[in-house]
């Protein structure tokens, strides 16, 4: 599996994918944190879906993270995108056949490549927690926002838990990418239908039926990135409630995918 | 289960099934360790398919088989001593090819130190910063090679190893085969060249349509074929006559290539010289030979 690994990070570790992602991911962390802080006194609001998030939650203990935990949801889309592309290109460029004869262990082969891509989703988020809160350090001040809670024994204690959490969510929504991606067998069709679904149709479905925010895989994922905190329509998710229903989403999902990548005859 | 087996491969009754159509029905035939031995078939007459359920890439609807003395059902048991490349190279287009061979070499276990070295004997040496994508069709082939070497294989499997390759480079592919089999290699390939298959194979499995219609060494083969009598003559139109004499005197003959092709024996030929001088006819050429793989090949799968 190890193996696997390493020789799948030589390919993340190119400088197009690399750059790229973390340019992304470097842009979109930024844009969410100082969002936060220009936008302070916005009426449209200054956080997701026009939520407010005054100078009184800012300046608490958690400040220094809601830039960062509210980025989570974006980060786990674009985890889920390269952890889909990472695994259907296999099937597109034909070179699954090479890894199987170099490497028959079917299943060694699929957790060689998660291990590989949860490093690479581990970096990406390091790489968001820093620019987050450093946005968030630097704009601060402007904002009027007291930062004096934010490095302290409970602030440090928010930077982990929140960081554990984003990082929760972001493996999770990266298991959808590849579960789709060894059952789409595409990366375009992969990563369509998954954008597709947590952008769009979870977001219809809510605006159709609140309730059903509970239920929905994507929601969960984001409400563990944010904490269990209210993100949506529905009061009262909590963080448990999306534990348990995201991990089943994923845990079936990697089932029923690494089932099939084993007894899948292998024909392309 | 052996694992001191004479064969690098043998199969027993092997098929696939998809649906109703059988790809591949009760194939059987062994390769003995150390030759080289083409694989030859039609497009579509299970070639692919067989390689395949070898690799363990796909699972086989009935029979057995045994690669190096083990079991097709434990690849992992021989896998690490076997190269392949089937299909066509597949390589990641972003990757240069020492990248692409460093990822390989990685995943099976090996030194990455050998490959440059590997690119070099493959003559890509000067090219192995270049991505993949920007190779030709020819050196996407040679980077095949190069990676189906890597584990210093006990059986080399190479499906199609000249496709795209000039005739330098099928020279190179053939000589490097041919010594790779003097140093112990068992090499199993396919190829449509049916001319270089014979110069480098020593056995040849042959299929149509599915099923295994001969197995065993070439020379076996060509020599169990009926002699052939290679007639040409002055005016192209005489050679539908030739071949009316021919087949009045009970031979097989045909018009193929612009030359009358009879079955028979050499000393036949004198008799057609006769028959030709005194029908008017006045032949170019005339030539008693034993068939050559390619026509062999013609006449057991029937494909012209």
């Amino acid at each position: 599996m190890w193996r696997v690994a390493f020789a799948e990070l030589r390919k993340l570790r190119r400088p197009t994918l690399l750059l790229g992602t973390m340019g992304a991911v470097i842009f979109f962390s930024s844009l969410f944190s100082s969002l936060l802080f220009i936008l302070i006194d916005s009426p449209q609001g200054n956080s997701e879906r026009g939520r407010m998030v005054g100078r009184q939650v800012l300046s608490m203990s958690s400040g220094a993270v809601q830039g960062f935990s509210s980025v989570g949801g974006f980060l786990g889309i674009i985890a889920l995108c390269v952890f889909a592309a990472q695994t259907a290109q296999e099937y597109t460029y034909g070179t699954l056949r090479n890894l199987l004869v170099r490497q028959s262990g079917r299943l060694r082969i699929l957790f060689g490549k998660f291990v590989a891509m949860k490093l690479f989703a581990l970096a990406m988020i390091v790489v968001s927690a820093i620019v987050s809160i450093s946005a968030s350090v630097i704009l601060a001040p402007g904002a009027k926002v007291p930062t004096n809670l934010w490095f302290g024994a409970d602030g440090r204690h928010a930077i982990f838990t929140t960081f554990i959490n984003v990082v929760i969510s972001v493996i999770g929504f990266g298991t959808i990418g590849m579960v789709l991606g060894l059952l789409l067998r595409s990366p375009i069709s992969a990563i369509s239908l998954g954008v597709l679904w947590l952008l769009i149709v979870e977001n219809l479905l809510v605006a159709v039926k609140s309730s059903l925010e509970s239920w929905l895989p994507g929601a969960q994922l984001r409400i563990i990135a944010s904490g269990g905190a209210r993100t949506g329509l529905v009061p009262g998710i909590t963080y448990s409630h999306a534990l348990v229903v995201g991990g089943i989403y994923v845990s079936v999902g990697a089932a029923i995918a690494s089932f099939l990548f084993v007894r899948r005859d292998v024909a392309n | 289960m052996s694992h001191m087996s004479n064969t690098a491969i043998s199969v027993s009754d092997l098929s696939k099934k998809y649906g109703e159509r059988n790809a591949l029905s009760h194939a059987t035939f062994e390769v003995p360790l150390g030759t080289v031995c083409g694989f030859v078939g039609p497009n579509g007459s299970g070639k692919t398919t067989t390689m395949r359920m070898l690799l363990g890439l796909i699972s086989p609807t009935g029979g057995t088989g045994e690669i190096l003395g083990h079991s097709i059902k434990h690849p992992e048991k021989y896998l690490p001593r076997v190269g392949a490349m089937i299909e066509g190279p597949a390589f990641y287009p972003a990757l240069s090819g020492r990248e692409n061979l460093n990822y390989l070499a990685t995943l099976g276990g090996f030194s990455t130190d050998k490959v440059q070295g590997l690119l070099e004997q493959v003559g890509l040496g000067e090219r192995a910063k270049s991505k993949y994508k920007t190779y030709s069709l020819g050196m996407k082939q040679r980077l095949g090679i190069a990676a189906a070497l890597l584990p210093n294989p006990q059986l080399l499997m190479l499906d199609e190893p000249t496709n795209g390759l000039d005739p330098e480079g099928i020279q190179e592919v053939r000589d490097l085969l041919r010594t790779l089999a003097n140093n112990g290699t068992s090499v199993f390939v396919s190829s449509h060249l049916l001319s270089e298959l014979e110069i480098i194979s020593d056995y040849l499995v042959m299929l149509r349509k599915g099923e295994v219609v001969f197995t065993g060494k070439i020379q076996d083969l060509l020599h169990a074929q009926q002699p052939l009598i290679i007639a040409k003559s002055e005016n192209e139109n005489d050679l539908t006559k030739i071949v009316e004499i021919a087949r009045s005197a009970g031979h097989h003959a045909v018009i193929r290539d612009g030359a009358a092709h009879i079955e028979g024996p050499k000393d036949w030929a004198v008799t057609l010289n006769k028959a030709a001088f005194d029908a008017g006819i006045t032949l170019s050429q005339l030539s008693p030979q034993l068939p050559n793989l390619e026509e062999t090949f013609f006449e057991m799968t029937g494909d012209k």
